[in-house]
């Protein structure tokens, strides 16, 4: 299986980001709150995600990743009685704002699930519906971004054959691939991932694994994982959450071989969680 | 605790057999009625079936009577009542499900379609002559207002009065709520992870159900649309509200238009003593069955043609 | 916010891309255009409510020609004599007890061998065998109930009247069988539902504590789904209250307070039935008095109603 690799799929990127020098920020937190209802789920969360980097978010169940996580991209939007405080900002602009076109925003922060959602459609199909959504393209340039998305998600020479057949036939890892390559396929810049590989048996978790460490050329990644073996194979910088708070970030080598908390030393060790 | 009396296994195990031989009796019982029903008829009503019995129109002699008026006027009245119950039922349905806030109106809507699907049919007949026939009393007794050339399909009078519409039309208040409710099971059936999917794709709403809810929903929106228009095609007691004439002898020619359907022509002829009479009633409800089945296979093929795994 | 996107993906950036404006704009009318849809059916249930109330509340109080009848003697009335020349005596009863009458036999029919057979395609029938079952009881279910009026009069009135000389052409037990064949695939298939919803788990458990096939069903699967049954016998019975063209057909058209299955009776829809067929001028009391009666008729079904939802209310909570 030949690659390509992103940064030749993705020229104009690629060139906006200047690798190795100071990394420009993304997302950015700063006493950012969460709430369901009266239950507060996240606690004065400040963190900055570098562009171009993968960040992973580590933790236990129920700590509040994969909640931060979906208001990165305003997914909690559609649970009553969710809302936030404080600041979170993409590119220096607001997320929370009401103002803000939270389409947009989607388009901008694309998402991939837990458990591989592709729509009861053609793999071709599944691929074009964002671009369907936000541009008005010629056919010949949507096979086009099409077969670039596919081949930036590691799927093209596996489905070349097949595209306009029902993506219900793949197999997990290869619909988990077909989501990746679907949600990138809109243009975005950040890719949200929440435990994209815990549905996955090992042979396809490497396969999205090596993918997630390539697309990073051309993307922001945010990835929730409960897996740290996981976090510090893929990440370049990892968050630890505890009970809605973050305890430490930072280089993932660093925190993991030299934690600064107690707590991070203790789940990073095993010791809980 | 030694002489606790217990229940000895035999009387156990027989009051198991027992039970398993009502079962039996009852389904057996459930399933001659169904024979005896079908048999019945066919005995009946099969030697009038005849290409003149189709093609006539109402007679006051049986021999010569036949099922045209009523047969091209239940497919007038389920037209309509398809044009209009359908986009209105899977609409409201797309609404409830899709758009509405959880809240008190939403609630109320809620809790009102489940009440209308209780009203008895004559009752919306009822409304149905009222609202539809005589537009609430407006203009009565004068002559009715005409919009267009009676030589027109859409020709209208106004009020409908006892018109091909107004038949459609109640009948549409008579399936809406089951439309709604189910086109609702059928939008809910489609998993949550597909709508996040297509929301984090950036989709506003309606984008999320024209191109990925409806169509996923579709088999089974389509299932509940068919097995409603069975229901109105054999709907009689809110057509009979609204003043059919017993004797129609021409095919509705516009939306204005004089009407019966089969059902209530099936009634007129169940209701006389002749026994001629009851043999062309039993034929017009082979005919009347023989439409119901090809409903269900159809709804059935639907289900089949369309359906696309959903996980 | 929206413009200032830098697309990473060179093809994307090829496309022109669609406006927010138009996009939000259509997004409006859509949801707008769907928001009136759902309240047609508040309009349909006011105008339920209103016609049949304001016709009602004439007949009660009176026309500017006319007396009016008085609600206490139409609920309270014994005689119901609308149509014959003499005097005209509009008490409600004799009406609501043909309904009833009719209503109970069907009941009295349907609802048992309705239930033990749901629990035979449920607990006890092989899948095959169940299949070919439901779609037999599917078929009863979409049969127009004319039809039933015709069995009734053609196959079972003739079959009663070989037992005894007591049954006319018309009578009540004729047409509450009928009534009953109607609704017995409503009751078969939703209390099916209903004991199929139960968990596996709790038949296994009883049958580890050496339940026989009888004891689990009865004792641990039927009580389980009692909320259900009873939603669904409720959702039964409202059709058979609402029943029209059996009763019609093969009840006969004389209002009387009875309880013999062998006489004839009218039931409220048997009235409205005989009033829009007659020849009742249009602003006389007795066509007023279907106003009336239907009126009753839709308390009467929005009780039972409210009551299944209700009931199936708690039935959800029992497993959420």
């Amino acid at each position: 299986m030949t690659m390509m690799s992103p940064m030749q799929t993705n020229p104009t990127t690629a060139a906006a980001t200047v690798p190795g020098t100071a990394e420009p920020i993304s997302i950015r937190a700063a006493g950012f709150d969460g709430f369901y209802g009266s239950f507060q789920a996240l606690k004065g969360i400040s963190l900055d995600i570098p562009r171009n980097q993968v960040t992973a978010f580590i933790g236990p169940s129920g700590c509040g990743k994969s909640t931060f996580l979906r208001w990165m991209n305003r997914m909690n939007d559609t649970i009553a009685g969710a809302r936030a405080s404080g600041t979170l900002t993409l590119d220096g602009e607001d997320i929370l704002a009401r103002s803000v076109d939270v389409v947009d925003l989607r388009r901008r922060v694309g998402m991939v699930f837990q458990r591989p959602n592709p729509f009861p459609k053609s793999i071709f199909d599944n691929v074009a519906f964002g671009p369907r959504l936000h541009w008005r393209h010629s056919r010949a340039d949507l096979e086009d971004l099409v077969e670039q998305s596919l081949r930036s998600a590691a799927l093209w020479n596996e489905v070349k054959d097949r595209l306009h057949a029902s993506a219900l036939g793949l197999s997990g890892g290869q619909q988990q691939r077909l989501c990746i390559a679907r949600a990138i396929a809109g243009g975005p810049e950040v890719l949200l991932m929440d435990e994209p590989c815990s549905a996955l048996d090992p042979k396809s978790t490497a396969s999205v694994e090596e993918l997630i460490r390539e697309l990073r050329t051309a993307y922001t990644i945010v990835i929730v994982t409960h897996n740290m073996q996981q976090a510090s194979r893929v990440s370049d910088r990892t968050a630890f959450f505890f009970e809605g708070s973050l305890i430490e970030s930072g280089q993932t080598e660093t925190l993991f071989t030299n934690p600064k908390s107690k707590q991070t030393e203790d789940y990073v060790t095993g010791r809980f969680g | 605790m030694t002489d606790v009396p217990h229940v000895p296994v035999a009387r156990r195990l027989l009051a198991n057999r027992l039970f398993l031989a009502t079962c039996v009796v009852c389904t057996g019982l459930a399933v001659c009625v169904l024979a005896v029903l079908i048999v019945s008829i066919m005995i009946d009503g099969v030697h009038r079936l005849s290409p003149d019995f189709i093609a006539n129109f109402a007679s006051r002699k049986p021999d010569q009577a036949g099922i045209r008026a009523p047969l091209v006027g239940s497919i007038w009245v389920c037209t309509i009542c398809a044009l209009t119950a359908l986009p209105v039922g899977v609409g409201t349905a797309i609404y409830l499900e899709e758009f509405a806030k959880r809240g008190r109106l939403t609630e109320f809507i809620r809790i009102n379609i489940s009440n209308l699907s209780g009203v008895p049919s004559i009752v919306y007949g009822i409304i149905g002559l009222t609202a539809f026939s005589r537009f609430f009393g407006w203009r009565a007794g004068a002559e009715p207002i005409e919009l267009g050339s009676p030589d027109s399909l859409l020709y209208l009078r106004l009020p409908f009065g006892s018109s091909v519409l107004a038949g459609g039309l109640t009948l549409a208040l008579v399936v809406l709520p089951i439309v709604i409710v189910a086109s609702q099971e059928a939008i809910r059936a489609v998993p949550n992870s597909l709508r996040q999917g297509a929301l984090a794709l950036g989709s506003t709403r309606w984008q999320m159900v024209s191109r990925l809810t409806l169509p996923a929903s579709l088999p089974m929106v389509m299932t509940g649309a068919i097995l409603a228009m069975s229901r109105a095609i054999g709907e009689a007691a809110p057509i009979l509200v609204l003043g059919a004439p017993l004797m129609v002898l021409e095919t509705p020619a516009n939306l204005m238009s004089e009407f019966t359907v089969l059902p209530m022509q099936i009634f007129n002829w169940a209701g006389r003593a002749k026994a001629s009479f009851q043999e062309i009633a039993a034929a017009a409800i082979i005919v009347q069955l023989a439409v119901l089945m090809s409903f269900n296979a159809l709804a059935i093929l639907v289900r089949q043609r369309l359906q696309t795994p959903l996980q | 916010m929206a413009q200032s996107a830098v697309a990473a993906t060179t093809s994307a950036a090829r496309g022109t891309p669609i406006p927010r404006s138009s996009r939000d704009r259509s997004e409006r009318v859509v949801k707008s255009v769907l928001l009136s849809f759902s309240l047609l059916s508040i309009v349909t249930t006011f105008s339920i409510v209103a016609v049949l109330g304001i016709e009602a509340w004439g007949f009660f109080t009176g026309f500017p020609d006319k007396p009016g009848i008085g609600l206490v003697p139409f609920l309270t009335g014994t005689e119901w004599s609308p149509l014959l020349g003499g005097e005209q005596k509009f008490g409600v009863l004799p009406l609501v007890c043909g309904t009833l009458l009719v209503t109970v036999i069907a009941g009295a029919f349907a609802l048992p061998i309705g239930l033990v057979t749901a629990i035979f395609l449920s607990e006890y029938a092989p899948s095959r065998l169940r299949v070919v079952l439901k779609s037999a009881l599917e078929v009863l279910a979409g049969v127009p109930t004319v039809v039933y009026g015709f069995f009734a009069l053609a196959v079972i009135t003739p079959a009663l009247q070989r037992f005894s000389d007591a049954f006319g052409t018309y009578n009540a037990l004729s047409a509450g069988l009928a009534v009953g064949i109607m609704i017995l695939p409503i009751v078969c298939s939703l209390s099916e539902d209903a004991l199929r919803a139960v968990p596996q788990s709790l038949r296994d458990g009883s049958s580890a504590l050496g339940g026989t096939k009888f004891d689990t069903s009865v004792k641990v699967v039927l009580p389980a789904a009692l909320s259900g049954i009873m939603a669904s016998f409720l959702l039964a019975l409202t059709r058979a209250i609402g029943e029209t063209m059996i009763v019609a057909l093969a009840a006969g058209g004389l209002a009387q307070m009875t309880m013999n299955p062998s006489s004839q009776v009218q039931t409220m829809t048997g009235f409205i039935v005989a009033i829009f067929t007659g020849d009742a001028q249009a602003n006389s009391v007795e066509y007023a008095s279907s106003y009336a009666v239907a009126a009753t008729l839709f308390l009467m079904t929005l009780a039972l109603t409210l009551a299944g939802t209700a009931i199936l209310k708690r039935f959800r909570e029992e497993y959420e």
